[in-house]
């Protein structure tokens, strides 16, 4: 059937594309194996060439795949699922990337693109490990190859194709309109262009149209990517039966895959901050620690690496971290892309139906290393035997716990292969050593992991398990009572650990150098400890304990590591990047725990609307503010001033005035949501503040819904002398006078009318009085009641009859009348130096790669 | 052992006690019903918003006060009125479940949180359906 206005050519070419990927990525994969295990050196070389061209192949395929999916969306081309999924008419270009990566399928992509851009630099700057290295980068090509690919096999669905059109991507199944005659049973209208839904698409969600979401998902990618060359090295390494040598290569490539992975977490930190709605920076989200934890251990295998280089220990555990830390990063994938969260975690999941396309992901990555590497052949047949054989009963039985042991029993496999392969020093460390301390610090943030692993795998044990687990009250303090307790021990090695030197210390020199920043440290501390006015005191004294000595400890940490840089290394910054990446991360905890102790909720009920305080054991963090209306709200006064909307989207800004009751501080805040209570409900974007030493931060809860009901809210009648007293729910009233007339002005009365004008006297609970003087008229026996309204009280005041020295006065409390928006307003102290930290940590990174990649060449030359 | 291996061990039990205690201290999957006959413990429940009832929110009264009656998400016999009181939740109409996480309590449902499960995405959509995709990973 031809369906006309279609545009199928780019589609086939993009398929086209990804099939051609996928093969030349097995092409590459098989050819640099043979690169590797062929004894011939002509055969080596023709291999060699094969691969390369393969590799490139698939590059250029896979910028193609980008090309022409960039080009379906900014073209609108609805008739492809993706455009129509994620893209509309009026969505922004900068916001087409956005778009890309908000599926799966193109967040899929981004890792792949990056993993071709790492290939190409292996290619042109690998030399003898390039074989074996770009064995295991086409691998890992060809896996995520056909996460894109969409095809069934054996009615399993492998990949789902980004280019798949709408009507063939069972959307339609169950919209008749779609269909010939209104019949699901027929085929798609040949029409279906030409009607009125296919006129634009769903459009990115109006949360992510944000510019964190342009460029946060690439630096997180390209974390996840080059966390795959350090575990491609050691493979490598242990494959050839080099990964002495390996080492060398893979230090620069672990510091940059650190500063990658760390800068893209921390800028969903700052989105989360900047415009979620979490309240925060980091909510122990699940999303969040399934990139926390490959970081940790990838830090971890850093300083055991450093180790091994210095003293030649530690080589076992530092091949173990840094494969540890790519499956790590393959496993939260599959916790965050199998939709197995569930309902543990905030963000919504798509279950896109290739759970076990992800399994089968997971458990060649952990099983196939170690046969690659194995000790000796009959290791090797061991590993292959039981990983193939287990594979068809896993499929047949379906048990969820067998799946699990099939993994564990991959994770032993390849860490015992890796670990015998390779010599152990037996004598013992010296406690004045700086390794000994360093393993130390190793092993707690490796711990730090696979704790918080095994709590967000909560869902995976409940699956596995057959149980009903879920997470405890308060699920934040579950992971922040345990890692205060890390953040201490680390705070304190990395303050001190710079001062000892390799494989002995002598005391005298150690202390006479850490002496003076350990009593500055002390001075500054205490003082801050004394003065700032830390005093989290919702976990029990234990906790508030913690944070001090975690403050204590991470001030330590700041100044130990700034003072070694003049006192240890004479202030040559090139040497210093240990130290500097160091002090980063002494502000990053010391942010950490300031800003989040001492988060200070402003928009607690203060003011006069009344909240039942016994009721409620959660303090009252939602305040309602009234067009127009100064409202205190603790240490500032705020008036929402007024909204605009843009033309463009349902986005309407609220111009909120602060005004601090010292006087030191006027500015205007303007969060913004957009409404549709149809569909998404409020989406909000907060607007904050920053000052040097603290941020205020606001968002909308809620407005007035635009399309509720007419007002039903009726006025109840009171009888009323003048002096007397009427209650309505923001205070009460008091009428000060009435008086009855006989003539009125322009009224055109006649003998016998009447005219009755009220005078009361509002006050509201807030403390402001207002006056109002409904009137009753009187003519020929009829009355007819004009009311008064007090605006900012939603107060709407009549006269329904006067008799002698009392009128029956109506009172009517509506909701209706006028325009609020209710807020919640924080204030987080020195967040700033979180940032800072962030920065000074990923320089510091960054200046040891360069010193690390300088000194390879000089060896190498 | 070398001292290396003594303090690694101490670490690591330190970790598996702190992970006991963490399932100690975690909560429990329970129906509508078995949060009644429990008062005062914490559970997590999975309901579905009543929507015949009305959700009573009023921004000027109380902008923290939220209630609304809520279903057992397997027996629809059973129903509970739900107070939350952290303000406003716009999603609720459109979620198809909800897990609320609290107490039950005066013969209401205490919630310090409600999680919102949004309809699976485009399985049965119909083109005229517009319905978001807030995948973010």
């Amino acid at each position: 059937m031809h369906y006309p206005g279609e545009h199928l050519l780019p589609g086939q070419l993009g398929y086209f594309f990804v099939v051609l990927s996928l093969v030349a990525s097995l092409v590459a994969t098989f050819s640099y194996f043979k690169a590797t295990t062929s004894k011939i050196q002509e055969d080596t070389v023709y291999w060699k060439r094969l691969a390369r061209w393969s590799f490139i192949i698939e590059s250029v395929s896979v910028f193609a795949i980008f090309g022409l999916l960039i080009y379906i969306l900014t073209q609108h081309l609805f008739e492809y699922k993706y455009a129509w999924q994620h893209s509309s008419k009026t969505l922004e270009f900068k916001y087409i990337f956005a778009s890309i990566w908000e599926g799966q399928e193109g967040s899929f992509l981004l890792w792949s693109f990056w993993h071709c851009i790492l290939g190409l630099i292996l290619i042109k700057t690998g030399k003898q490990w390039e074989a074996p290295v770009m064995t295991v980068v086409s691998f890992a090509q060809f896996c995520l190859g056909t996460m894109i690919i969409g095809i069934y096999i054996f009615n399993q669905k492998l990949g789902s194709n980004p280019f798949v059109l709408l009507r063939e991507s069972g959307i339609f199944d169950n919209a008749p309109g779609m269909h010939v005659d209104f019949n699901l049973a027929n085929p798609i209208r040949p029409d279906y262009l030409s009607l009125p839904q296919m006129k634009d698409g769903n459009d990115l969600n109006i949360l992510l149209q944000n510019y964190w979401m342009v460029i946060h998902p690439p630096f997180l990618f390209l974390g996840f990517a080059s966390t795959l060359i350090p575990f491609a090295f050691v493979v490598a390494g242990l494959w050839i039966k080099k990964s002495a040598e390996s080492m060398k290569m893979v230090l620069p490539w672990a510091l940059f895959a650190s500063a990658a992975l760390g800068v893209g977490i921390m800028m969903g930190a700052a989105w989360a901050y900047e415009s979620l709605n979490f309240g925060g920076y980091w909510a122990w989200d699940p999303v969040e620690n399934a990139s926390l934890v490959p970081w940790l251990v990838l830090i971890a295998g850093i300083h055991t690496l450093l180790i091994y280089k210095h003293t030649g220990r530690s080589l076992k555990a530092t091949l173990s971290f840094f494969i540890v830390a790519f499956w790590l990063i393959i496993y939260s994938t599959f916790l965050t892309r199998s939709g197995i969260l569930g309902d543990t975690s905030v963000h919504a999941f798509t279950d896109l139906g290739m759970n076990l396309q992800l399994f089968l992901f997971m458990y060649l990555v952990i099983w196939l290393p170690g046969i690659l590497f194995a000790k000796n052949k009959n290791q090797r047949n061991i590993g292959a035997i039981i990983s193939v054989g287990i594979l068809p009963i896993l499929y047949l039985l379906n048990f969820a716990w067998l799946g699990m042991l099939a993994l564990i029993a991959g994770v032993i496999y390849t860490i015992y292969q890796s670990s015998s392969s390779v010599p152990t020093i037996r004598s013992e460390e010296n406690t004045s050593s700086r390794e000994f301390w360093m393993f130390i610090g190793s092993l707690m943030f490796f711990l730090s992991a696979i704790i918080i692993i095994i709590q967000t795998s909560l869902p995976v044990f409940n699956k596995v398990f057959g149980k009903d687990v879920a997470p405890p009250e308060d699920p934040e303090f579950a992971y922040n009572s345990i890692q205060i307790f890390v953040a201490i021990i680390v705070a304190i090695l990395t303050a001190v650990t710079q001062y000892l030197k390799y494989k002995d210390t002598g005391y005298r020199f150690f202390w006479k150098k850490i002496l003076i920043p350990s009593i500055l440290s002390l001075i500054i501390a205490t003082a801050i400890v004394a003065f700032g006015q830390i005093d989290y005191v919702k976990k029990g004294p234990v906790f508030k304990a913690s944070i001090w000595l975690a403050l204590i400890c991470s001030i330590y940490a700041i100044i130990a590591n700034a003072s070694y840089i003049w006192i240890g290394l004479k202030g040559k910054l090139k040497l210093a990047g240990g130290s500097v990446a160091h002090l980063g991360f002494g502000m990053v905890l010391l942010g950490i725990l300031v800003s989040s102790s001492n988060k200070e909720t402003l928009s607690n009920n203060v003011n006069g609307i009344p909240v039942p305080l016994a009721n409620t054991e959660n303090p009252a963090e939602n305040l309602t503010l009234v067009q127009g209306l100064r409202t205190d709200m603790g240490k500032y006064w705020v008036t929402y001033e007024k909204d605009s909307s843009l033309s463009q989207k349902p986005k309407t800004f609220f111009k909120l005035k602060f005004d601090a009751k010292n006087g030191k501080e006027n500015f205007t805040l303007q969060p913004n949501a957009f409404v549709n209570y149809k569909m998404e409900g409020l989406q909000a974007n907060p607007d904050a503040k920053h000052f040097w030493d603290h941020d205020v931060f606001v968002y909308i809860t809620s407005i007035p819904d635009p399309e509720r009901k007419p007002d039903t809210s009726s006025f109840r009648s009171q009888w009323m002398k003048a002096g007397d007293t009427a209650f309505y729910s923001g205070g009460f009233m008091v009428l000060e006078r009435f008086v009855t007339e006989d003539s009125v002005p322009n009224a055109n009365f006649n003998p016998g009318d009447l005219a009755t004008a009220g005078t009361f006297k509002v006050f509201s609970k807030n403390g402001t009085s207002y006056e109002s003087t409904p009137l009753l008229l009187n003519r020929g026996g009829q009355n007819e009641s004009y009311t008064d309204t007090v605006l900012s009280e939603n107060l709407v005041l009549k006269i329904n009859k006067a008799e002698g020295n009392r009128i029956e006065a109506g009172i009517k409390d509506s909701d209706f009348l006028m325009k609020y928006v209710t807020i919640k307003a924080y204030k987080f102290p020195f967040i700033s130096l979180l940032w800072l930290g962030v920065i000074i940590t990923v320089v510091g990174i960054i200046i040891s790669m360069a010193r690390r990649i300088a000194l390879n060449r000089k060896d190498a030359a | 052992m070398k001292k290396i291996h003594i303090i690694m061990l101490v670490l690591i039990a330190g970790a598996i006690a702190f992970l006991v205690t963490f399932l100690k201290g975690a909560s429990t999957y329970e129906t509508v019903a078995q949060a009644k006959e429990n008062p005062g413990k914490f559970v997590h429940v999975s309901v579905k918003l009543d929507k015949s009832k009305p959700v009573d929110y009023n921004a000027q009264k109380d902008p923290n006060y939220l209630s609304f009656q809520a279903i057992d998400s397997e027996d629809s016999l059973q129903s509970m009125k739900v107070v939350y009181r952290k303000g406003a939740r716009h999603d609720l109409q459109l979620a198809t479940k909800l897990v609320l996480k609290g107490k039950f309590k005066d013969g209401q449902f205490e919630c310090n949180d409600i999680q919102t499960k949004c309809p699976s995405k485009y399985k049965d959509a119909g083109a005229t359906e517009h319905p978001q995709n807030p995948i973010v990973n």
